[in-house]
């Protein structure tokens, strides 16, 4: 007998038992199909969270001025005049192999008007490395260039926000709007962001050089600035990162060793913490539930496989009284089992992709689909499948074929 | 001259509880080419146990068995099956067709094993095979839709399939009526008239009426060996 022959009388088989065959597949099918869904909606779900929270900056270092006190008085985070652009500068050009982006930034509350509409709200002047520390991108236009904030030009770049509130329909960039009655020309709008975490609407604001905001708006005779953003290449090194800052800071202030800091740092690293935790628990949570998906959809083939041992013990017992060899029957046993699992084993992984694309296009969630998971639940189920599908046989095959047709 | 079965010595011990049971007790016995052959006895005597070993269904435990002048005790199981395949025909008292597959390929089985003919070859014969034991019409049945007297009639017919010299057969009327029985057993005599031998376990008299050749079992040991015309 040859393999192709005896491939035939699997396939037979399995289409002489229809019933025992489609729950056998639908076994492998829920089971792979459930874990691919679930981890591919629930990875989804953790990349949403992360990219939402990561929205405040990548590998985000903050430095504020040191709170002043006037009297008894304290004045807010970043009221200090101590630091300065040139701060920010010599950050950048002292720990070039930990500081990827560094901008200052000094904000500025400020009446605007385009035409016959005006808009409150704050101006952030900050420099050009800016939207890669905050990850702002363009939804029209352009950022300001380096020259413009060498310069102080009068240009700005506008949220969301302050487009819709100034402008309605009309195209804002190439706009002239007045600041503080100076007139600022608009270079880009900014892709809207929504509130952050704490409720703030991002896209409320106007950013301009930090040059021409400290220069032209607060009109400080001091070069004093509200606070830098720090992007760091690795959050690895935080805190080498805020010692070195630190020192060069103090170093530049001339602070005395028995002087305090005159600055403040700020990182997000708690906030990774905490995403990183909720992350690490939606990952046991979703393995959990694929573990048992997993082991649900194998319970049901091991019990379709053991309640047919009986009937297929005999039919091998037949089988084997008219001829067929133990290598014949563990073969169409071993093909029968590989079938099946390989069929149900696609059908699960259209359907696992196709219920997590189907809920990621109701739900507007990002979906992320691992080809570990899908090749680990395939696996499984086609070894679940495949062993309890050939174990009948390769124990009946042991047997004498009247021990096999009188098996009960 | 050589017979086409022969036996000696023949015996098979179970291991069963603290007494060892001897299910044959050096049992020794030849047939010849074109007997029909009806083994009888009590239920326990041996007689099944007899037929499985003769039918290299199950391995004695010793003495020595010669089919068709070739040692069989000690064969590996892949040589006892291509001599079942090629030699041996079974027919059982509960049938044994494959469930949920039609009479013309539950016949045609046996040649898939030993891939002697062609697809159109194996359809053909297994269509004159049917036709031959009454069922010309029924190809497609499946055992659901047949009778016991019809699905023994297809486990006749697959019997036959390899063209095998000698057919067993284990109480092949145990499941029938007496007029299925009766048709089954014609079905043998004629079997048997064109040079089949036919080995056959029975326990009812009127059955093994249409053997040639009558073996009474007890306790594993053949107590009478009758030879006389067959009744019909």
């Amino acid at each position: 007998m040859s393999l192709a022959m005896i491939f035939k009388v699997a396939v037979l088989a399995i289409f002489r038992n229809k019933t025992r065959s489609l729950l056998t597949c639908l076994g492998i099918i829920f089971g792979i199909a459930a874990v691919i869904a679930v981890l591919a909606i629930g990875k989804g779900a953790s990349a949403m969270m992360v990219a939402e929270i990561s929205q405040m900056g990548n590998n985000l270092l903050m430095v504020f001025p040191e709170r002043k006190q006037a009297g008894a008085v304290h004045q807010g985070l970043g009221g200090g005049q101590t630091m300065t652009a040139e701060d920010v500068v010599a950050i950048k050009r002292e720990l070039p192999h930990l500081v990827e982006f560094a901008s200052p930034q000094v904000n500025a509350a400020c009446q605007l008007m385009y035409q016959n509409k005006n808009w409150s709200t704050r101006v952030q002047g900050v420099s050009t490395d800016f939207p890669d520390i905050k990850n702002w991108t363009m939804k029209d236009g352009r950022f300001f260039n380096e020259q413009e904030e060498r310069r102080a030009s009068r240009v700005c770049v506008i949220g969301g926000t302050v487009a819709s509130n100034l402008f309605a329909d009309e195209d804002p960039v190439g706009q002239t709007i007045r600041v503080k009655n100076m007139a600022f020309k608009v270079v880009g709008v900014l892709d809207q962001k929504g509130a952050n975490n704490w409720g703030d609407d991002q896209d409320d604001t106007v950013m301009a050089p930090y040059t021409t905001v400290s220069r032209v708006l607060q009109g400080s005779a001091f070069k004093s600035i509200n606070m830098m953003n720090i992007s760091l290449y690795d959050m690895d090194d935080l805190d080498e990162a805020k010692e070195e800052i630190s020192a060069l800071l103090r170093q530049r202030h001339k602070l005395a060793d028995y002087q305090d800091d005159d600055f403040e740092t700020r990182d997000t690293t708690e906030i990774m913490n905490t995403i990183g935790s909720v992350t690490g628990l939606m990952t046991v949570l979703l393995t959990v539930v694929a573990a048992i998906s997993l082991l649900v959809g194998g319970i049901g083939i091991m019990n379709i496989m053991l309640v047919s041992v009986t009937e297929r013990i005999k039919e091998i017992g037949l089988r084997m009284a008219i001829g067929a060899t133990p290598f014949m029957i563990l073969t169409q046993f071993l093909l029968e089992s590989m079938v099946l699992s390989t069929v149900g084993g696609i059908l699960g992984v259209a359907l696992g992709v196709g219920v997590a694309e189907l809920i990621g296009a109701v739900k507007h969630w990002p979906i992320v689909i691992e080809a570990s998971s899908a090749v680990f639940s395939f696996g499984f189920s086609a070894f679940v499948g495949m062993f309890f599908g050939f174990y009948p046989a390769y124990r009946a095959s042991k047997l004498n074929p009247i021990d096999c047709l009188r098996y009960e | 001259m050589s017979h086409l079965i022969e036996i000696r010595d023949l015996s098979k011990i179970y291991a069963q509880g603290e007494e060892p049971v001897r299910a044959l007790d050096g049992v020794s016995l030849s047939i010849d080419e074109g007997e029909f052959v009806a083994i009888m006895g009590a239920s326990g005597s041996g007689k099944s146990t007899m037929l499985n070993i003769l039918g290299c269904l199950d391995t004695p435990t010793q003495g020595t068995y010669l089919l068709d002048g070739v040692e069989v005790a000690g064969r590996s199981r892949t040589e006892l099956a291509h001599i079942r395949n090629h030699k041996l025909g079974f027919v059982f008292q509960n049938f044994n067709l494959l469930p949920r597959t039609s009479a013309i390929e539950n016949v045609e089985l046996p040649d898939l094993y030993m891939g002697r003919l062609t697809r159109k070859q194996r359809r053909r014969r297994a269509l004159e095979l049917l036709k031959r034991v009454g069922l010309g019409g029924r190809g497609t049945h499946t055992p659901a839709q047949l009778s016991g007297g019809q699905q023994q009639r297809v486990a006749i017919a697959r019997a036959l399939m390899n063209e095998p010299p000698v057919l067993f057969a284990d109480e092949p009327t145990g499941n029938l009526d007496t007029k299925s029985s009766v048709e089954i057993m014609n079905l043998f005599t004629e079997l048997s008239k064109e040079g089949i031998t036919i080995v056959m376990v029975t326990h009812e008299d009127d059955i093994a009426a249409f053997a040639g050749r009558h073996l009474l079992m007890k306790d594993g040991h053949i107590v009478r060996d009758d030879k006389r015309e067959a009744a019909s």
